[in-house]
């Protein structure tokens, strides 16, 4: 059998991958997508809508219904065990013994797969220092805050140096500043060359992260794209005005919608294409004086909402005339 | 590095982690039970034991001391194992395991080596204390040795096959409570089947607990209620047919994997 070239080919091949559960969920119904080498791939969807099982079954945590999935050209289904070599996971849920010492937690981690103590220990050394856990390394896991146990499962996850990183939501319930430095060092990660696949429901980190994006609800893809082309298609945008007096009336102005949030906050929605001069010049005729503004949510996160109700909409609307 | 190096380097893995948990909770995992034990002694062996007089040409506490100890080596590989890996299931460190390259056969020895240690410790520990009651010469080292050995690998499998199955803390209890226990203090650790008539000698016979405290009975003392041959290759072949039964329910991941 002739070996695949790391270089060339593809990170991740999802090849119609399916997946129902013994109570008769179907959790994939085909699912199919490709990540490229060195690739910061985003992979969204709402809850429930497939995205654990399918790391689950990346990470042969869940088995497959139907279909395969290959890491740098390797089956997951044939050869697991050559396939989990190039995979480090940083799964949901803490999943380490909370009563183990995190240096203990990362040195056993490498020998599972097959790395001895002497190269392990330095390495475990390492990755705690740079996610800044090396003051905790000996003491116990349970004592650590909830964002320093997800920074160990990233430190954790990185003994076996994985050429696939596969984190799913790792920031969750972490403050800003610890996010921020997870954020650091993913990038440095990617930087590196590794492939790093995200789930998160942290949509602008997504969008400031991430390259490529996969769009996953009721275990369809909806949307599979790079993240530049995708925010091009978003077409509307939502502003938030903040006004010096409350105004008494609000003018109609054509192409935008204009509404009242409070006494001091307008709402105005235009097409991108839309200009602002029509805006704050009906605003300015009317009396109403602008004294900030911004943009009403994330951009992705308009489009995110949007491919998935249209989705489902779409749906009930073939369900409805069947 | 070859599959097989890296899957040694993780049953090693294993094989300590397993080790260093015992020694870190050795006030839970190895005192219990000596102090359970050395209880036995003094009541049945020193107190009642002394009115009973001779088993087999043996004083009673002699008698004892190695079903004791059989016992609680027994005992303490299955609660090891059945505790440690359900509890690892169910904190879901197992998936740590479970998404790495190594092979089923390195998790199944890495748990079971760690679930024998533990018994032979506490075995060990058993013995020890038995020395303040009593002299003992060891007849048999060898068949002493690999009854033991058999003996917590038999039920260091059962007990893996067990926290497998198992869905809550309750599930590992079972066993211990309702099979375990009756069938070792049925199986000859505190009396001679020869003592009982009809049927109760028959139906002890079926008792697989009867040949591990025999056979290692043999070991120590020489005498025997069981053929200590047929009972070691009975011993042999539960091994192997566990080690099949465990090896096939982590392939097809029950239990463990959706």
């Amino acid at each position: 059998m002739s070996q695949p070239h790391p270089e060339t080919t593809p990170a991740l091949v999802v090849d119609s991958l399916r997946k129902t559960y013994g109570n008769g969920v179907e959790a994939l119904k085909g699912v199919s997508l490709t990540v490229q080498p060195g690739d910061f791939f985003a992979l969204l969807g709402p809850n429930g809508a497939g995205k654990s099982t399918l790391i689950g079954i990346l990470s042969s945590l869940v088995n497959a219904s139907g279909g395969d999935a290959r890491v740098f050209g390797v089956s997951v289904n044939r050869q697991r065990s050559e396939a989990m070599k190039l995979i480090g996971l940083v799964p949901q849920e803490i999943n380490f013994n909370q009563f183990e010492k995190p240096f203990d937690i990362c040195v056993n981690e490498a020998g599972f797969y097959g790395i001895p103590r002497r190269v392990a220990a330095p390495r475990a050394e390492k990755y705690l220092k740079e996610l800044r856990l090396w003051d905790k390394a000996f003491g116990q896991a349970r004592e650590m805050s909830g964002g320093m146990k997800r920074r160990l499962m990233i430190a954790r996850a990185m003994m076996n140096e994985p050429k696939l990183l596969i984190l799913d939501e790792p920031t969750a319930g972490v403050d800003i500043e610890i996010r921020r430095s997870m954020w650091q060092f993913v990038s440095g990660i990617n930087a590196a060359g590794t492939t790093v696949i995200l789930t998160t429901h942290y949509l602008e980190e997504a969008e400031q992260l991430c390259r490529n994006i996969a769009i996953i609800d009721r275990g369809t893809i909806v949307e599979n794209t790079s993240m530049k082309a995708l925010l091009a298609k978003l077409d509307v945008e939502t502003f938030v005005l903040d006004i010096a007096a409350p105004a008494a009336e609000l003018p109609a102005l054509a192409g935008i919608a204009l509404r009242r949030l409070d006494a001091h906050t307008l709402e105005a929605e235009m097409a991108r294409t839309h200009d602002l001069n029509s805006l704050f010049a009906g605003l300015s005729a009317c009396g109403i004086t602008v004294t900030s503004m911004r943009n009403k949510t994330n951009r992705l996160e308009e489009l995110f909402v949007r491919l998935v109700e249209g989705g489902r909409n779409g749906q009930a609307a073939t369900e409805a005339s069947a | 590095m070859s599959n097989l190096a890296a899957n040694l380097v993780a049953y090693r893995t294993i094989a300590r982690r397993e080790i260093v948990r015992i020694l870190r909770i050795w006030t839970q995992t190895l005192i219990p039970p000596v102090i359970t034990i050395t209880l036995y002694y003094v009541i049945f062996g020193k107190l009642i034991g002394s009115r009973i007089g001779t088993i087999e040409g043996f004083p009673y506490m002699q008698y004892l001391v190695p079903g004791m100890v059989m016992m609680s080596v027994i005992n303490n590989s299955y609660m090891n194992i059945s505790s440690s890996f359900f509890g690892a299931k169910f904190q879901r460190s197992v998936e740590e395991m479970l998404v790495a390259p190594m092979s089923h056969w390195a998790i199944l020895s890495g748990y079971v080596t760690g679930a024998v240690a533990r018994g032979l410790a506490v075995g060990a520990l058993v013995l020890v204390v038995a020395l303040f009651f009593t002299s003992l010469h060891v007849a048999h080292p060898l068949v002493a040795l690999v009854s033991i050995l058999l003996g917590a690998t038999i039920f260091a499998l059962a007990g893996f096959i067990n926290a497998i199955y198992a869905k809550k803390f309750d599930d590992i209890a079972l066993v211990p409570t309702f099979v375990i226990t009756p069938l070792t203090y049925l199986g000859g650790v505190f009396y001679s089947i020869r003592m009982l008539g009809e049927p109760w000698q028959a139906i002890s016979r079926a008792n697989p607990i009867l040949y591990m405290v025999n056979t290692f009975r043999f070991g120590v003392l020489g005498i025997s209620d069981v053929h200590v041959g047929t009972a070691l290759l009975v011993m042999v072949a539960f091994v192997v047919v566990l080690s099949v039964f465990a090896l096939g329910l982590l392939k097809r991941g029950v239990g463990l994997r959706s």
